[in-house]
């Protein structure tokens, strides 16, 4: 390479090199803000701030979802280990909704610590399997689940 | 060090004859890939516990996904490459590898919607994975916009290669928002350092979608290289020929 040529290479280094840099500043500036929800726990230490809307996601807690028989109002629990956090809602939810699953829940967290949900969303995990597969191993994989997420 | 075949390389003449030769078989390859990968994903894979069939989608939208990140590091790369040593071919590419990016990553956001409605209960969320990836479709129109933005070809052809290589940072953003921060997305099924958390039998077909994919990306980015390799070549000789004996033998038809 001549020195004209080793001179433009250091060129685009140097745009890539400083492209890197301010995204780095910027990534590093957002930090947990660009996070898409709150973990149970990050509410209960009082990170997560009062009265405005914000998204909390955690594991639902086996047998946690209860349901008003008059309305569409219910209530459910979050987990993600440590603590546990109260989800109410009014409405309808997503088909793969369920417990001992994630999902995030979106609404304003009010002074008793209860997250006052206007949309809950479900969350998938990144395993795929056929259904008899998991219905062989769904023992198992239950109690794994159940050890991950802290509850005997 | 010999450069000589480098240069070789970057002759559109040379680019233009070698895949005349090699486009047909390559495209062979690719509906085949595409065409098993499809029947056997869509029709035989086995559907998903809890998703059902509605996880079929995957074997669109990673596919298309993996080759929108993919074509953006080989835009960047001949974007450099044509910077450095001012290779018109690069260049070329580095045009030709905009628009086909630019689809695939709307075909990874649009099937995400899609998937994203039955399985979340909504079509768009603005989490980490899919801002981001929006933001590399705006990267790809950026790239196309400089491209039409100045008369100069030369101030173009710069312009572009810089914003693609400014650009490349958000590739791997994109490929770690779903570890750095907490996404509505799910984190990555296929894995570089340990094995698929996906059942071989829905995994397999999934694998033959990817390389169709491949080879379709490689065979659209040759057949728009073409054609930006005639439009800028056509004043000379080789191109002449080409148009002439083409007409002629049209004329021969009639």
């Amino acid at each position: 390479m001549n020195n004209l040529r080793k001179q433009r290479l250091e060129v685009v280094l140097l745009i890539i090199v400083a492209g890197a840099l301010a995204s780095g500043l910027i990534i590093y500036m957002l930090g947990q803000n660009a996070n898409y929800f709150y973990t149970p726990s990050q509410i209960a230490r009082g990170e997560a701030p009062e009265g405005v809307f914000l998204r909390a996601g955690g594991m639902v807690v086996e047998g946690s979802l209860v349901r008003d028989m008059d309305s569409l109002a219910l209530e459910f629990k979050v987990t993600d280990g440590s603590s546990v956090l109260v989800v109410q809602h009014t409405g309808i939810l997503p088909d793969l909704f369920g417990e001992g699953e994630a999902a995030i829940a979106a609404g304003k967290v009010d002074q008793n610590l209860v997250l006052q949900a206007t949309e809950v969303l479900a969350k998938h995990d990144e395993n795929y399997m056929p259904p008899e597969v998991a219905e062989s191993m769904s023992e198992a994989y239950l109690d794994k689940r159940k050890t991950a997420a802290g509850i005997q | 060090m010999n450069w000589v075949w480098f240069y070789r390389l970057g002759s559109p003449l040379w680019f233009y004859q070698t895949t005349t030769r090699w486009l047909p078989w390559l495209s062979l390859l690719a509906f085949m890939l595409l065409a098993t990968g499809l029947v056997w994903g869509l029709g035989f894979a086995p559907q998903d516990a809890k998703q059902g069939n509605s996880f079929r989608i995957i074997y669109m939208h990673v596919p298309a996904s993996f080759l929108a990140l993919v074509g953006y590091f080989l835009m960047a790369a001949a974007g450099a490459i044509g910077l450095i040593w001012k290779m018109k071919l690069s260049y070329m590419v580095m045009k030709a590898a905009a628009p086909i990016g630019a689809a695939l990553t709307f075909l990874a956001l649009f099937t995400g919607a899609v998937w994203g409605k039955p399985t979340w209960g909504s079509y768009w969320v603005w989490d980490a994975r899919i801002t981001s990836m929006l933001i590399l479709l705006f990267l790809y129109f950026g790239v196309l916009a400089l491209q039409y933005a100045f008369h100069n070809e030369e101030a173009s052809n710069k312009a572009s290669a810089v914003l693609a290589l400014v650009g490349t940072v958000n590739i791997p953003i994109i490929y770690k928002s779903v570890d750095w921060w907490y996404t509505l997305h799910q984190p990555s099924t296929i894995k570089l350092t340990s094995a698929p958390s996906m059942h071989p039998d829905m995994f397999q077909p999934l694998l033959v979608m990817i390389l169709g994919f491949y080879c379709f990306y490689v065979v659209a980015l040759c057949l728009f290289t073409r054609v930006e390799i005639l439009r800028r070549e056509r004043k000379t000789t080789w191109v002449g020929d080409l148009i002439g004996s083409s007409n002629n033998a049209v004329e021969g038809e009639k």
